[in-house]
Order: structure tokens, then sequence, then C-alpha cells
């Protein structure tokens, strides 16, 4: 049985429907990504997944347990973490406070110090800004501060919105090197990104969204040859 | 000299109360985003729990206190419950409307229940008056009330920024929907921030009723504005600025009543806190908001 | 004449609308009591509305144009109030006709308002949302306060003027001395002007004002900065000037309606606190933000309901809080906002295939 599945999904604000029929399943040790333009709702449907929004019908079962009746809060412990998408560190709080609020629902002081000193470890640069308020960051800083806050709840599977938007070159392949690794440690990873060659290039699986449908689905390294994709999304 | 310390010890001790409602009115801001104008009447509800307490149900002071605590802070739960949580999202000015709506209701309910008219509030302070020296005489209420206000002050302090729940306080006031990624309780975490500003509530209402031994529908409407302002003067949303904006308006407004003259005080208070804004826009200790481009 | 009415703009076909609808309540009204079938009460009810829907409309151009909380306009009918009041009873003897004294009155408190308006919107440009609602909060509540210490005599020697304390009895003539403000004390001296049609003309005049300044290039500026004052100034709309525009309108016709309100019934500052404010921000609220007949509509029931519900007086301001409070959440919950857009889609698509039957 896949680790995340999502059937027929369907979404919508107010009279809009953005999420027209969405099915997709995530196996334990994948790397997912959702690859789509502005408005395909790859965004809308993260935030369905992690209870932030409630879906008009469809089922999303993580581990067997239905998560679209579930309160968000719960979802966390299940160990599921969202990297929301424009990073939405706390600014007001130190970058410390932050990874704590990360690990909010475990209680284990020892094995909170523990993961903290991990995170240190992969983000040597939070640990330098420990005390320093998160909203003095660099969009970089904060994209790594988001990612190691989320890890802070030790989740099975990681979400993750658009990790490189807005971010420069140098940090965008940095932020995909992270990505890499967080798999490489064992956790799950689902990927929503614009950067579809970055993301195809890191990816197990994909699937294309287009306008609130999964347009097409496949392995990354046959979509990155796929001729449809390369003039749509690659733009080859 | 004499009679300049006991205006400056009264005027410490009213700016402790204004301190504990003005936190009420700042931890409701920052959380909800809201400007809770009922809170002033949630003052008054207290207020004349403990005064029933003691003379109905003939209460020894300390459960009188304690009952008045608790009313206070099942209030606050309910109104956020049934009048604010609905209109999360909603304008600001339709929010504030609500809360006046509020604000009316508690008061109409009182004077229909109550009586228009001001009943006498015995203290329930039992220290007697410290005398200093032949003309200083400090009253007991003066002291209680400056005591338990630091008291409060420093507790409420050590919850916000040592335990979990503080913590989570603050990142809900922050980003709600980050909040929950972090898997907080949101609807939970503003209850306990509407019930932890009506119990400070209820205990700011026993201390004005006994430094003012009276109580009336209104006694909380006039306190609840000037804390508000006290407030914004600090920082809304700021949890020290509260208490400094308390303080100050308190010794402002009793020193301008001592010398300058007491029907201008409240305008003299007003008055410091639009030049306050006016040179320093977010209070004296708020955080500059950047509005996004 | 259907060609007729479509070639006038829309926003003009709202005007006319809105002053006939005016026009023809007042008429109405006046009928009912000419007749006998409204009572007394309610005639004296009818100038205040006029005032009443003034201010309504006034607060509305701040709060619901412009899109800054203002909750101290009861302090620009304050002073409106006075300036009318004492501008009416210095000049009871030089301006013979009652009607110009009257007019001059209520342009004189309007002007003093809007320079007060302007003063304050002036020293708080720099401020937003809340902090903006707050100053103006504190301002309604010196407003009274000052006014509330301020004593004026006239005699044969002239004016005497005091501020906090009472005037030396000593020094004025008590001959010829005529008390114009007394502190804290009511103002009766203004002699009243009770003329409905005097005040339905103000009002309609008013409207055609606030109108035609929304339908203009201000107006639109001023709808700009409400919506993005970023993008507003960075299209180079001069959001200073626009924003003094709007505080110095909607305190002049504030002042003026509290000039009107002096010449109806006795004056006492002390009415004009934060409560006063607060009932005109209900009625412009409820009315719905922006929108001037809506203001309107929702002055004249909600003034007029608590009025003549005297009879039920212990409970009316309990159930006037609670219909308060339940319409705010049923016209704002997202839940109850779903449910009557299905409702009225429901009846909407239920008229149309009515129709198409026919």
């Amino acid at each position: 049985m896949a680790m995340l599945e999502v059937k027929d999904l369907h979404v919508s604000y107010g009279m809009i429907q953005a999420i027209k029929g969405v099915s997709f399943e995530v196996n334990e040790g994948e790397v997912i990504t959702l690859i789509g333009a502005n408005g395909a709702g790859k965004t809308t449907i993260l935030h369905t997944v992690t209870g932030l929004l409630k879906p008009k019908s469809g089922s999303i079962l993580f581990e067997g347990k239905e998560l679209s009746t579930t309160a968000p809060h719960k979802i966390v412990k299940y160990g599921m973490a969202h990297v929301p998408e424009g990073r939405r560190v706390f600014a007001g709080l130190t970058v410390y406070e932050n990874l704590i609020m990360g690990a909010y629902t475990r209680n284990d002081k020892n094995e909170i110090e523990e993961s903290l000193n991990m995170i240190y470890k992969r983000f040597p640069r939070l640990e330098e800004r420990k005390k320093q308020l998160a909203g003095t960051l660099s969009g970089g800083e904060q994209q790594m501060l988001a990612m190691g806050r989320a890890l802070m709840s030790k989740p099975k599977i990681i979400l993750m919105d658009e990790p490189s938007m807005g971010l420069s070159p140098l940090f965008v392949t940095e932020v995909f090197d992270i990505i890499k690794q967080i798999s490489a440690s064992g956790t799950t990873v689902l990927l929503v990104e614009q950067n579809a060659k970055k993301a195809l290039s890191i990816a197990d699986r994909a699937y294309v969204l287009e306008t609130g449908k999964i347009a097409l689905t496949g392995n990354a390294k046959d979509l990155i040859n796929d001729d449809k994709i390369k003039k749509a999304y690659l733009g080859e | 000299m004499n009679s300049f310390i006991s205006y400056l010890a009264s005027g410490i001790s009213l700016g402790g109360i204004y301190a504990l409602i003005a936190l009420g009115y700042t931890m409701v801001y920052g959380i909800a985003k809201m400007l809770n104008f009922a809170h002033g009447d949630v003052i008054m509800v207290g207020g004349y729990t403990i005064f029933l307490a003691i003379t109905s149900l003939s209460c020894p002071i300390w459960l009188s206190l304690l009952i008045g605590v608790l009313v206070c802070t099942a209030l606050g739960v309910t109104i956020e419950r049934i009048a604010y949580k609905p209109l999360r999202g909603a304008s600001s000015i339709s929010v504030l409307i609500t809360a006046i709506g509020v604000s009316y209701l508690l008061q109409n309910l009182a004077l229909n229940i109550l009586g228009s008219d001001a009943k006498t509030f015995k203290s329930v302070v039992t220290l007697k008056p410290i005398v200093i020296n032949e003309g200083l005489k400090i009253s007991g209420e003066t002291v209680v009330t400056i005591i338990v206000t630091v008291v409060i002050m420093i507790a409420l302090t050590l919850f916000i920024n040592k335990t979990k729940m503080g913590r989570a306080m603050q990142a809900v006031s922050e980003d709600k929907g980050a909040a929950q990624l972090m898997g907080i309780n949101v609807n939970f975490t503003i209850s306990m921030v509407f019930a932890i500003g009506s119990a400070l509530a209820a205990v700011a209402g026993a201390l004005l009723c006994s430094t003012y031994p009276q109580i009336s529908p209104y006694t909380g409407s006039m306190p609840g504005i000037k804390a508000f302002i006290a407030a914004v003067f600090g920082g809304i949303g700021s949890i020290p600025g509260a208490m400094l904006g308390g303080l100050l308006l308190g010794v402002i407004e009793n020193l301008s009543k001592a010398y300058i003259s007491s029907q201008l005080s409240d305008a003299i208070v007003f008055a410091v806190l639009i030049v306050v804004l006016i040179v320093k826009p977010t209070g004296l200790l708020g955080k500059k908001i950047n509005e996004k481009v | 004449m259907k060609n007729l009415i479509n070639k006038i703009k829309p926003t003009t076909r709202t005007t006319i609308v809105t002053l006939l609808f005016v026009i023809f309540f007042f008429g109405l009204s006046q009928l009912l009591v000419n007749t006998g079938m409204a009572g007394y009460s309610y005639e004296g009810l009818l100038i205040p509305m006029c005032f009443y829907i003034i201010l309504a409309v006034s607060l509305n151009l701040t709060v619901g144009i412009l899109g800054e909380l203002s909750l101290g306009h009861a302090g620009f009918m304050c002073i409106g109030g006075y300036v009318g009041a004492v501008f009416a009873m210095l000049t009871e003897n030089v301006i013979t006709s009652d009607l110009l004294r009257y007019l001059l009155a209520l342009v004189i408190g309007g002007v003093v308002a809007g320079l007060f308006g302007a003063l304050i919107g002036f020293s708080i440009l720099r401020l937003k949302g809340d902090y903006l609602a707050i100053v103006t909060l504190a301002f309604g509540q010196i407003t009274y306060k000052i006014l509330q210490q301020c004593h004026l005599i006239k005699d044969c020697n002239g004016l005497h003027f005091s501020f906090s304390e009472p005037i030396d009895a000593s020094k004025i003539d008590s001959a010829s001395k005529v008390v114009i403000l007394n502190g804290a004390q009511t103002i009766t001296g203004v002699e009243k002007y009770k003329s409905l049609i005097v005040s339905v003309i103000i009002l309609l005049v008013t409207l055609i004002v606030i109108y035609n300044l929304i339908d203009s290039r201000a107006g639109r500026a001023f709808k700009a900065i409400r919506d993005n004052s970023i993008a507003a100034e960075s299209i180079g709309i001069n959001i200073s000037k626009y924003k003094l525009i709007v505080f110095f309108t909607s305190a002049f016709f504030a002042g003026v309606a509290g000039a009107m309100y002096a010449h109806t019934t006795s004056l006492e500052a002390s009415k004009f606190d934060f409560n006063l404010s607060i009932m005109f921000l209900v009625y412009v609220v409820l009315g719905g933000i922006g929108k001037i007949r809506g203001s309107i509509i929702a002055t004249i029931i909600l003034y007029a309901l608590p009025e003549l519900l005297r009879d039920f007086a212990t409970y009316r301001m309990i159930v006037y809080a609670i219909i308060l409070i339940v319409m705010m959440i049923v016209t704002n919950n997202e839940k109850c906002k779903r449910i009557i857009d299905s409702v009225t889609t429901k009846l909407k698509f239920w008229k149309k295939t009515a129709k198409e039957d026919n």
C-alpha cells in the first residue's frame, strides 16, 4: 500500500472549482513531484493534504488514516510536515525559536535537542544565526529555516511547496541538493515545483497538473525526455 | 514632596490596573488582530461577580476572587467562540462592530439585572495603610495592586517566553497557517488567550473596584478605553509595551489630576497618546509592520 | 423615455434615485404626520433624521470610500455644534433673518470642524488602520472634554472668555450679560430653527456634493488609495492631498450636522462622546460600507427604531445589541455567506425559469 494515497480529490474556493478529481500516490522512500503551470492547483493540493483547506469530496489516506476529516494540527503528529510556499517563517521569533516550534508535537527534550543538533549540522548557517530574528534572514536562509523547522517534527513524509521560488541560482542548486539529502536519509518527499527541470532531475516519479487535473504521469526520467513536456515545461 | 510621592504611588497603582487590562487587549490583538471592545465590560462582570459572591453568597474573599476569575475566564472564552470565531478572516471593522455589540449586550444585561445605580464595593484588600512618615500614608489597596501587578507581569512574561503554550501563542500571532503546520491547535490557542486576558480582567476588576470602592454597569467602560489607549501607547501586540503603556498612563493621569486639572486629566492622557503616535506611529515598543509591496 | 434614461450616466442615475428616495420618504412622512396617521413623536424624529443621515453619509466617505476607520466623528459634530451655537447667539441681533443666520451658522460650524478634520488628517498621515482609528477616538474624547471647560459671557463691555475656571462675576455687567458657554452645563440660549423643508434641502445638497465628489477624479483617487495605497502612489496619486480632502469634507459635513443639532435641541458636550461616534459607525457598517444609499436607509431604520420602541425601553438595547452581533455574523461569516449566495442564485434561477415559462 502506498504511504500517501489521494483519491478523486475535489476542492473549490466558493463557486470556483480548483481541483477537479485528482488522484495520485506516494510510496515510502520516493521523491514525487507535482509540476504544472501557475494556477494549475499544485499549492491547493498540498494545502488540502495538510488540512489547511477542506476538500469538497475525495479521500486522502496517509498510512491508512483518513486525513480529510482530521483536524489539521493532528496531521503533523501522524508524521507529515509541510514546508509552505513563501517559507512563512515566524519573522518575529529567533531562528532557534522557529526550529523549536517545528518540534511542537514532540515532548522528549533530549530527542529534540538531538534533532536540533542534526539540523545545525545540516544547515551550519542556521547555527551561526540562531539568535537572530528569522525576519532578518535572506530568502535562501529563510528557505533553509523553513526546511529545518519542518524536519524538527521528525516527519515520515515532507511536503515542499516551491522551495526554489525567488532564490538566486546558487541557492536553487543548494536547495535541491538538500532535498536529495533529505530523501537519502529516509524521508519521503512530495515536491511541488515550477522549476520542472530541476524537480524532474531529482524525482523518482512525477505528476503533471493542468487546470486542476492530472494530465500526465510517469517516471521522472521518461518525462524529462517527453517531447510534450519539453515544449510546455522545460522550454526546449 | 510627600504629596508628590503619594500621587505617584497611586498613579503607579492605577497604572498597574490599566496594565493588567491592557495586557488582555494587546494579547487578543496580537493573536486575533481584533480590537476587543468588550474587554472593559468583562472587568465589570468580574467586579459584579466578586461583589455578589461576597454580599449575597457571603463567600470568603479568596473564594469570591476565585469565582470572579473563573466566571470571567468562561465568559471570555464563550464570547470568543460565539461572536468572534465565526468572523475570523472578516474585515476588521465588522469584527470591531461585533465587539461593540457584545459590549452593549453585557452593559445592558447588567443594567437590567442589577439596576443602573452604583453599589458600594467593599474592598477585597485587608492590608492596613502603610505609614511612611507623618504626612505620607500609602493605602493598602495601592500596595497590593502594585505587588499583584508586578507578580502577574513576571509570571506572564515567563509563561509567554518559556512555555510551549506561550510559544504557540506567539507563533499563532505571527502566522496562523504556519502555526497549524507545526501541529498547533489554533482554535484552542486563541481560546487560551481569551481565557488569560479575561482572567486578568477579573483581577483588574477586583483591584479597580477596591481602589475606587463602587461598581455600576458602566464601571468597565472608561477604564477599558483607557487601557486600550495604554496598549496602543506601548505598541499594540507587544506585551512589555502594554505594561509600560499602562503604567505611564496611570502616572500621567494621576499627576495631571493632581497638578493640572482633574477635569482635563483625560484630555491630557489622550493628547499624550496622539503626540506619541505622531512621533512614533507604532507606539513606544511596537514593532514596525512592513507592508508588502 | 427609456432612451432618455439610458443616456444619463449610471452614476448620475444612482444619485437621482437616491435624491428622489429621500424626497419621497420625507414627503410621505410629513403627509402621514399631517393626516394624523403618524404620531407627534414621529414628527420630532424627522429633522434629527436629516442630520443623522448627513453624519452617517459623511462618515461613510472616510470609512467606506477612503477606507480609514474613524472613531471620533462625534467630535467634529461637537465642534460644529458649539461653533454654530456661539455664532448664532452672538449674531442674534445683528443678522435679523433667521434663515440667513441659521445657514451661516451651519457653514461656519462646518468650516471650523472641517479645518480640525484637516488638522487631524495632516498630523496622522503616517498612521494607518487601527492606529489611525485610535487617534480619532482620542481626538473625539479630547474635543468634548475641552469644550466642556469653556466659559463665554457677553455683556455691554464685550466678550469674556475663560478656560477651566468660571468667569469672575465682578468683572461682568450683570444687567446686560448673556451667558453663552458655561462650562459643562447645557447650552440653551440658541434660538431654535426647526424647518423640515430647509433640513431636507440641506440634506439633498449634502448628498449631491458627496455623490459628485465620489464620482469625480478625486473620488476615483480615494478608491485607489483605499484598495492599494502603494499602487496608487506609484501611478502618481498624491495620497496626502486626497486624504486631506476626505478628512476635511467628512468633518465639514459632520460640523454642519452638529450646527443643525444645536438649532434643534439644547447642546451638551458630554453627549458627543465615543458612544455617539460608535452609533454613526454602526449606521455606516449596517448600511453597507461605501454604500451611500445604504447609510441613508440604515440611519432611518436604526434611528427611528429605538425611539419608537421606547415602551420596551428595558429590553430594547439588549435586542439592539443582539441584532448587531447576529447581523455582523450573518453578513460576514463564510458559511453564512455561502448559504445566502446559494439561496439568491436559486431564487434568480427560479425567477428566470418562471419568466421563460411565461
